[in-house]
Parts: structure tokens; sequence; C-alpha cells
């Protein structure tokens, strides 16, 4: 009796151990893949770039050398005209859902409607657009690219605004009332101010996010393998010239593509690690 | 009105604000409703365009092939004699997604599992922070790393040995000789989804109340039993609406699949061999689109994909909010 107490104790303890050594061993595997792709973009990326990377466009092919200067500006400016269509209808949204919305029905089919249309590939997000805005155009452009990223921002800073407006407790809103303030101004210059650092955390990682979109790129801005900041013109994106660039057959390209891959990283790695710092700084902690 | 005191007439002064405060409620609220019209902008943009398809196959389309009188082969898209079918894509796209969870699903489980419940307070923050980091990766890096780095390897180490090893199956054939194809796509796809499932499995696992956990510990339970009986079967459902989650980020996975899948448009047995998904199709024809039935083609495609993913995602977000409502947003 006591031996067949002390044989199942021991197979419960080594189940124990052997789940222990999984979850390890997984978290492991997990992390393997994230530390090779960036060494292996650090090694590659660190030793083909160079001054000329930022400022050179491409050079024709079968010549050695030449930059991306034409993909980092184009990046630049399909990415402003994204924040600029993503970030305020976003916002708006969040103050929707957060303070006049809250518990309505109407509300939660948005922040439901938001959250699925999050999970649309960017790729159907492109040929949307292309509908939309390219075909009655007549022409590829740097517009409507960046209303195809535009669109995908909002969901995000929406959610991310909301969320960061419902930790702002409720008697700030309640003082700014009781002194007279009207609702409007309250919303924009207490609450919303209150939670600033927080969405422009959440606007932050939307910019991140689509930062470094590609498909819905390919049938909107189109790509452009010299300078333009023509917003009616097809434009270059850096994602979407690494794509070019590592299909192509050649070597010196190659190393362009892995060259502008750690530019992307870094610049998306700072914006993620900032908003980690500022969430978990709990920046809104002091008016809670 | 002389009664009025000095505050209210310095309010009334400033205006009346009923008129603005009605106003910014109606602009957040049309702000609000955009997030609908781009829903069905999106959806009625698709049907316009896709209707020329739709018209000349219809359901066919996404059941049947064009089968070549001579050969007696099928001819699944074949955009010069005008012959498109959507069955090698979605075959694809399919078997590329199932592959991709078959492999992050355990992967991301474990993962949640150690780092809510066994791993060291001072490694949490770390390691959470790296698999956000995995998934703020953009798409097309994951494509160029897995075609200099994961296709060679697969190439030269992983494939001969599965074909050698579980080539009786038929599921991997040998005479794929580029690394490319059903495999590569599915690693590369489940290294892709598996931040999203884990994080998610990390936030159904923590809305299980405590005092679960420690009537299981109190029974006598060992720390496996105690997640097996007190936690996961708890969050079943939960972990049930991440996976599913993860299966809507990978049927519509772009550029990292195009880069690997090998993009041709048939139907191989065989997970080695070259193949096509929905995505990668769109991605690598829409801007040469041969013509309008090609064209037309190709937004039916986009719209099946757009179809499923809104009814996958909205199935996985309902599953996950029946766990978390209510639950504490936070640990203390």
């Amino acid at each position: 009796m006591r031996d067949e107490y002390k044989l199942k104790a021991r197979i419960r303890t080594l189940s124990d151990g052997a789940a222990t050594g999984l979850a390890i061993l997984s978290t492991v595997l997990v992390v393997a893949p994230l530390v090779a792709i960036f060494i292996y973009l650090v090694y590659k990326g660190a030793s083909s770039l160079n001054l000329a990377f930022f400022l050179e466009v491409p050079k024709p092919v079968g010549e050695t050398g030449g930059g991306m200067a034409n993909a980092i500006v184009g990046s630049a400016i399909l990415l402003a005209v994204g924040s600029l269509i993503g970030v305020p209808v976003g916002i708006s949204g969040g103050i929707f859902l957060a303070e006049f919305g809250r518990g309505t029905k109407l509300a939660n089919a948005v922040r439901f409607t938001a959250d699925v249309l999050n999970g649309v590939p960017s790729i159907v997000m492109g040929i949307a657009v292309y509908s939309l805005v390219v075909v009655p155009q007549g022409h590829f452009s740097a517009f409507s690219g960046g209303v195809a990223l535009g669109i995908m921002m909002i969901p995000t800073v929406c959610r991310t605004t909301e969320e960061m407006l419902l930790m702002v407790p409720n008697a700030v809103r309640e003082a700014a009332l009781a002194l007279g303030v009207p609702n409007w101004r309250s919303v924009l210059a207490i609450t919303v101010k209150t939670a600033s650092p927080g969405i422009i955390t959440g606007c932050m990682l939307a910019f991140a996010r689509v930062a470094g979109e590609t498909a819905p790129l390919i049938f909107t801005a189109f790509g452009n393998v010299g300078r333009n900041v023509r917003l009616d013109e097809p434009i270059a994106a850096l994602p979407m010239q690494i794509w070019v660039y590592a299909m192509s057959p050649y070597d010196d390209w190659h190393r362009l593509a892995w060259a502008g891959s750690l530019v992307l990283i870094v610049l998306i790695v700072l914006a993620v690690s900032l908003v980690r710092y500022v969430t978990s700084r709990g920046v809104l902690k002091g008016a809670s | 009105m002389s009664q009025d005191s000095e505050i209210r007439k310095y309010l009334l002064s400033r205006g009346n604000s009923a008129i603005a405060d009605r106003g910014f409620h109606w602009l957040m609220v049309l702000c609000a409703l955009t997030i609908f019209g781009i829903v069905v902008l999106i959806a009625t943009e698709l049907v316009v365009r896709s209707k020329l398809a739709w018209g000349k196959f219809g359901f066919d389309f996404f059941f049947k092939a064009f089968i070549d009188p001579d050969t007696k082969l099928p001819m699944y898209w074949d955009p010069v004699n005008g012959h498109f079918s959507a069955l090698p894509f979605l075959y694809g796209t399919l078997v590329s997604s199932f592959l991709a969870l078959l492999l992050a699903v355990p992967l991301a489980i474990g993962v949640a599992v150690f780092l809510t419940e066994m791993c060291p307070r001072a490694l949490r923050g770390p390691l959470a922070f790296i698999t956000e980091l995995l998934a703020a990766i953009p798409s097309v890096i994951y494509g160029l790393w897995a075609v200099f780095v994961l296709v060679p390897l697969l190439r030269v180490h992983v494939n001969p040995w599965l074909s050698k090893l579980l080539g009786w199956t038929g599921f991997f054939g040998d005479d794929n000789p580029t690394g490319l194809g059903f495999v590569a796509a599915g690693v590369i796809l489940a290294i892709m989804i598996l931040p999203i499932i884990s994080s998610l499995t990390r936030e159904v696992m923590t809305a299980v109340p405590h005092s679960q956990r420690e009537a299981v510990l109190a029974l006598g339970a060992t720390r496996w039993e105690m997640i097996r009986m007190g936690v996961l079967r708890n969050a079943r459902i939960g972990i049930v609406g991440a996976i599913i989650l993860g299966l809507g980020r990978a049927l519509g996975e772009t550029m990292a699949v195009t880069m690997v899948i090998g993009n041709s448009p048939e139907i191989h047995r065989s997970l080695l061999e070259n193949g096509s998904s929905m995505a990668s199709v769109i991605a690598n024809e829409f801007a040469e689109a041969s013509g309008d039935l090609h064209l037309s083609a190709l937004m039916e495609l986009g719209l099946a994909l757009f179809i499923v993913t809104i009814i996958v995602n909205a199935f996985a977000r309902l599953l996950v909010w029946a766990v978390t409502r209510g639950a504490p947003s936070s640990t203390h």
C-alpha cells in the first residue's frame, strides 16, 4: 500500500518536472528565432550600411552602390499622410467610446467592428483602396498609399485611446464640470490631456505597425526608382523596396535589402521600447 | 435677471455651450461611425469589382477547375485562356495556416504557462517584451530572413531528412530542390503568429481567479496539476479564441508567405512542393493583371479572404470576450 502511494507521488513529481521542462523549452524555442533574426540583421545590415545608403537613390541594374534615400523619404511622406488621416479619426472614435457611448449598444458595436477591422488582412485593404482611390484617380499615387495606411491605423488608435481615457478617474471630469466648463472643453482640455501620454503611445504603436506594411502599398504607392515628393505620383517606400530587392537575383541588392531592414527594425524597436517604457512607468498613475 | 451672481454672468457672457457640446458629441459619433463606413466601403468595392468573375464562374470558382480536354490535367489558373479557379489558393492558404497552427499552438501555450505560472518575477518583464517584439517585426523582414536563412536551412538539413523519414506517407516528397514550399511557409507563419496566440493566452490565464489556483493547491496538487486543473481548464474557451485569432492572422498574412511559398498555382499532396496562397497570388499578380477578368478574379479572392477573416476574427473575439469580461483587467 505504501509503495503504491510512493510510486504515485513519484509519477506526479516527475510529470510536474516534465511539464516545467517543456514550458521552459518552448520559451527557449520562441526566443531563439527572434535572437537569430536580430543577430543576422545586425550582422548583415551593419556591414552594408553606409552614408550613401541614406543619401543616394538606387543605381540601375548592374551597377553597385546606391542607396534608399528615395524610399526613406517616401516612407516618411506615406506615414505622414497616413497619420493625418488615422490619428484624428482614431482619437475621436476613442473619445466617443470612452466619454459618450459608455455601455451603449452603438459603442459596443463600434468597439467590436474596430477589433474585427484590425484583423482584416492588409492585402485586402490594399486592393480595396486601389479600387476606391487609384481607379478613380487613374494612376498609382502616394496619396492612395497614405489613405491605405491611415485606414489601417484607425482601429488601433481608437481602441488604445479608449483604454487610456477609461483610466482617467471620474473625479477629474466631475471637477471640471463643477467649475462650469462646457463638456467639450472638459473632454479636450482635461480628460484627453490627462491621458495624453497614453494616447500618444497608442499612436506610436499604430505608427510602428503600419511603418512596416508592404502589402497595402504594392497597388497604391506602387514604388518609384527616383526621388519623388509629390502626393499624386507613385512613390517608393522602405518595406516595399526591401521586398523588391530581396526577390531580385543581385547580391548588391540583397545587401541593400538587409541594410534597409536594419534601419526599419531599429526605428520600430525604438518606438515599441518607448511605448513599453511609458506604459510600464505608469504615467497615468499620478492622476489616479 | 437682476439676481444673477457674478459667476453666472461670467458664464453667460461666454455664450451658450449647448450647441458646441452637441456639435462636439456628434463629431465624435461621426468619427466612430467611420469605422462602420470603412468596413461597408471595403465590402461594396470588392463586391462590385468581383462581379465579372462571379458572373462568369459563380460558385464553381471555389469548387471546380477547368480540365484541359487534351491532357486531362486540371488548369487551375490560366490568365492567357481565361480559366480561373480559386482551388489551389484555398488549398495553399489552408495547408500553410494549419501547418503554422500545428507548430505554434503548443509552443505558444508553453510560453504562456511559463510566463504566468512559473517564471521568476525578474524574467517575466523582459520575456514578455521579447514576445511583443516578435509581433512588431514587419512581415517583409520575416520574409527576408526566411529567404536567406530559413529556406537554405530547410533545403540542406531539414527537408532531405523529412522526406527520408516520412516520405512513405506521400506528404514529404523529395522532388523540390528549392527548399521553398508549404513547409517553409508554415514555419515562418508559425513564428509570426506565436506572439498573438501567446499574449492572448496569457491574458485569459491571468483572468482566472487566484482562488481557483489556491483551491487546487490546497488539495495537495503539484504545480503542473494546478496549472492543468485550475488554470488551463478554466481558460480553455479563451485559449481556443486566441488560437482562432492566430488562425485569422495566418490566413491573411501576405509578404512573408509570398516570399517563401514558391508561387505556383498547383495542388500537390507533398508539403515540400511549391504552392500559392490567396494573399500571395494577389500580391504577385494584381499590379500586372492581364485583363478585366483576371483582375476581377483576384478581387473575388480578396473578397473571399475578407469574408473569411471577418468571420474568423468575430468568432475569436466573442470567445475571448466571453472569458475576460468581468475578470480583473490586471493582476495585482
